[in-house]
């Protein structure tokens, strides 16, 4: 079996999440009518660094960072074990500009789904995407991130693994194989 | 666990303690859901489901249906008063019929109990007992559960008195079976003749007088007389009934502590229950009907995800 390789380090993690939040605040300036909404379930954990990050640099502390679920929305619900996570946004989404967030952007379908479950919250003026890695190659959709940390090339037996401070105790981000050989 | 152990809804007593968890969990998500601008979710989109009502009902079927509806399916009514029940067709029959149209689930409620196990034995669809005659009532079970957790923070030690007519109730039954599955303490009360005689193989408390009953417990479940199933007369009068097992604010303020009061509906007000103890800030009657809505969606789309 493969070895599991290093994408990001947690130096490199740091540098790439900053990076992100430069290039939001070269678009979207004070975020005064910008909201971050995270994809349940992994990727709240970058929506709310890049919220924290955004408010040191900004020095500014009423930036709006939501967590969306999107479980009843998705297509293949009935293919996949899935459990519902929280969803809690409170706040109105009508006439914003919206950040959507999640760690890993592969076939497209959660990013799909998440589009959906965002309308129960109104109307949005404006919607990007934001992810930490993008495997380009395994797209189902005609999706694409405009905010992206790292692209990386991969077939579908590989796996990314993301993993937090948070909950894993660190931050990396790796690469491993699950074919048998 | 991220599936249910078993195919149909049948009964409570064919659950494990992880399905009824992960239905209650679930239901936390769709009572979010619920209390959204836009209530509704895509999930059954795809999915067929045939409300069959054998017995009236206005609480359960409203519920269901409007959990079905909430969730995106497609859903098809029948009330036997309006059919060729009447006609002398037979309850496989009738659901062949029915199924033949392309149904997925079915959500049944029969006066005769097992209709339920009958039918998901005969029939290829998925099936959801919204009780039968006096065995269960799982959604309403699961519900109170629901109703419970949500006022008490959990359901672990907890004890629940459940009052009334015990012989005819499937929703004391199907409660005995969750709560007890959820490691609450049950008893029950009420008039000797309304007991069954094989209530101590159940494992419950059993109490014949109403005061000792609320002194011991935390929750209060009060059950309808069911008067459509007694042939017989269990008791003098419904009068007499009410002053030894009817619970009035007097006796509910006399009481040491706060319980919470629960009905499973219809209310007979002044019977079983007084309109102020009914409309007290104990009672959690109307949240058991906002949850039931919930704790249905969830039920439905956990079985719909099974293959």
């Amino acid at each position: 079996m493969m070895k599991p390789r290093i994408i990001l380090d947690s130096k490199h993690f740091e540098i790439t999440v900053t990076r992100l939040c430069y290039q939001l605040i070269e678009v979207h300036n004070d975020f005064s009518n910008t909201v971050i909404v995270g994809l349940q379930p992994r990727g709240i954990y970058l929506a709310k660094r890049i919220q924290k990050k955004l408010t040191e640099i900004l020095n500014k502390k009423d930036i709006k960072c939501g967590s969306l679920d999107t479980t009843f929305y998705r297509d293949d619900f009935r293919k996949k074990e899935l459990v519902p996570s929280i969803t809690e946004i409170d706040f109105i989404i009508e006439d914003k500009n919206v950040i959507m967030v999640d760690d890993v952007l592969y076939t497209g379908r959660t990013i799909r789904a998440g589009l959906d479950a965002m309308l129960a919250f109104g109307r949005p003026n404006d919607v990007e995407l934001l992810v930490l890695i993008d495997r380009r190659l395994s797209r189902h959709l005609p999706i694409q991130a405009k905010y992206i940390g790292k692209t990386i090339d991969s077939i579908a037996s590989e796996k990314v693994k993301v993993e937090w401070q948070e909950t894993d105790g660190a931050d990396k981000v790796t690469l491993f194989s699950t074919a048998k050989d | 666990m991220t599936k249910l152990s078993t195919k149909h809804l049948l009964g409570i007593k064919d659950l494990t303690t992880e399905d009824i968890q992960l239905i209650l969990s679930t239901a936390d998500s769709f009572k979010e859901v619920i209390n959204r601008p836009i209530k509704k979710v895509p999930s059954l989109r795809d999915i067929t489901i045939a409300n069959l009502f054998f017995e009236n009902s206005t609480r359960t079927k409203l519920s269901f249906e409007l959990a079905e509806k909430r969730l995106s399916a497609d859903v098809v009514n029948f009330a036997s008063s309006s059919s060729s029940v009447k006609k002398g067709e037979t309850l496989i029959d009738t659901v062949n019929n029915i199924l033949a149209m392309k149904v997925d689930m079915v959500v049944m409620r029969h006066p005769n109990p097992g209709a339920a196990v009958f039918l998901s034995k005969h029939i290829d669809a998925k099936i959801i007992n919204a009780g039968d005659g006096a065995h269960e009532h799982p959604t309403q079970a699961l519900l109170d559960a629901f109703s419970i957790k949500e006022r008490l923070g959990e359901i672990k030690g907890k004890k629940v008195v459940i009052v009334g007519d015990i012989l005819h109730s499937r929703v004391a039954l199907s409660n005995i079976f969750c709560l007890q599955k959820l490691g609450a303490e049950v008893m029950v009360c009420g008039p000797t003749t309304l007991m069954p005689k094989y209530i101590g193989s159940l494992g419950v408390k059993v109490e014949y007088n109403l005061r000792k009953a609320l002194e011991w417990c935390d929750v209060a479940n009060m059950l309808r007389i069911q008067l459509e199933r007694q042939e017989i007369k269990y008791f003098p009068s419904l009068r007499e009934y009410t002053m030894l097992f009817g619970l009035n604010k007097e006796l509910l303020d006399s009481l040491s502590k706060k319980i919470v009061i629960m009905h499973p509906g219809p209310i007979n007000r002044g019977v079983e229950i007084t309109s102020d103890v009914a409309d007290s800030d104990q009672s959690i009657i109307l949240e058991q009907v906002e949850n039931g809505v919930a704790v249905r969606m969830a039920v439905l789309f956990l079985l719909a995800g099974r293959a």
